[in-house]
């Protein structure tokens, strides 16, 4: 520590963390991205067959949750909080309502379009007095 | 909360200074959280209309992953100094602060380049927002979080010659702080557009 005047006292709180953990945050996280990016790359190679869309997706959606917890906990210090967790709270709220919007526009437009579209709409009482 | 004020009355000045500084950044991380919900309504957005390419080119033709790669590593290594320039206000290192968030600054400078230079190709091949539902949900939230980080820049410039001139003080420190929260806050949401829109856009 320097005892110098005038500069801001180190604090010994843990919740700062050291140099160590950007260190190995930042690895882990060009580790995931680099992955994410192979990935891809041999998906697009197979002509998107070799890991199916789907793989791909889910692979792809765990790689970015994974990079997430990454940065909160290395670069944002969130795992050691001081006691009342409270941006803990306030982010796992952000990320309810995040989540409610996206999933919901994603479940109320699909369906709008499966539906509800007045081409659709047709096609399909078409297709039902075809059938009959 | 009455608990609160009478323990705040026992502690030493040193320690009312921290608390109060505690509160400023948790103020700060409430605004960064509201920022969330913002970019997640234009996640929203894009991801309902990205099929919506109206005959014009979808992401698979648009995106190069090699670019986009580039710049994802640009911001990545600039969260990381700028993690390490917060680390090194808070030892009181000055010199080593100026230039660690002076790497960052150009860091993020060559992000927003690169930014621009692909709009800038878009718009001249035709492809602008005006195309299709797609581009405009792209240039919407790639565009806001490109809004973001000059901001980010304004502010990072204007910090470095406050710490140039007052030094590491009390209250450069703090805001040092919410700005690099600010950082790192906005390269978790470039994680989510390289995965949603630009991996998924040519994967899909």
């Amino acid at each position: 520590m320097n005892g110098k005047p005038g500069k801001p006292p180190a604090t010994q709180e843990a919740n700062y963390g050291s140099a160590l953990t950007y260190v190995s945050g930042f690895v882990l996280s060009l580790a995931l991205t680099i992955c994410a990016y192979l990935l891809v790359k041999r998906h697009i190679a197979n002509h998107h067959v070799s890991p199916t869309d789907t793989f791909m997706v889910i692979a792809l959606s765990l790689l970015a949750l994974t990079q997430l917890v990454t940065q909160l906990v290395f670069f944002l210090h969130l795992d050691n909080e001081s006691k009342p967790r409270w941006n803990l709270v306030v982010l796992g709220f952000a990320v309810i309502i995040v989540v409610i919007i996206v999933a919901g526009s994603l479940w109320i437009m699909y369906h709008l379009n499966y539906n509800m579209t007045p081409q659709q709409q047709s096609n399909y009482l078409l297709h039902q007095d075809g059938g009959v | 909360m009455n608990e609160g004020t009478a323990s705040s009355l026992r502690l030493t000045p040193k320690q009312q200074r921290r608390e109060a500084d505690d509160k400023t950044v948790f103020g700060f991380w409430l605004y960064l959280m509201t920022d969330c919900v913002l970019f997640g309504s234009l996640f929203a957005t894009f991801v309902v209309l990205r099929n919506n390419t109206f005959g014009g080119p979808g992401g698979e033709t648009l995106f190069s992953l090699n670019f986009v790669l580039a710049e994802t590593l640009i911001l990545l290594t600039s969260s990381f100094t700028c993690g390490l320039g917060i680390l090194a206000a808070r030892r009181g290192q000055k010199n080593l602060v100026l230039w660690l968030f002076g790497i960052t600054f150009l860091l993020g400078l060559a992000f927003i380049g690169l930014e621009l230079h692909e709009f800038n190709h878009l718009y001249n091949d035709g492809d602008s927002w005006r195309r299709s539902g797609f581009l405009s949900a792209f240039f919407t939230l790639v565009g806001t979080h490109g809004l973001h980080i000059s901001t980010g820049l304004l502010w990072m410039g204007t910090m470095m010659v406050r710490v140039k001139k007052a030094g590491l003080s009390r209250l450069n420190v703090r805001q040092l702080t919410m700005l690099s929260l600010f950082w790192h806050f906005l390269d978790i949401v470039w994680i989510f557009i390289f995965t949603v829109v630009y991996l998924f856009g040519v994967v899909l």
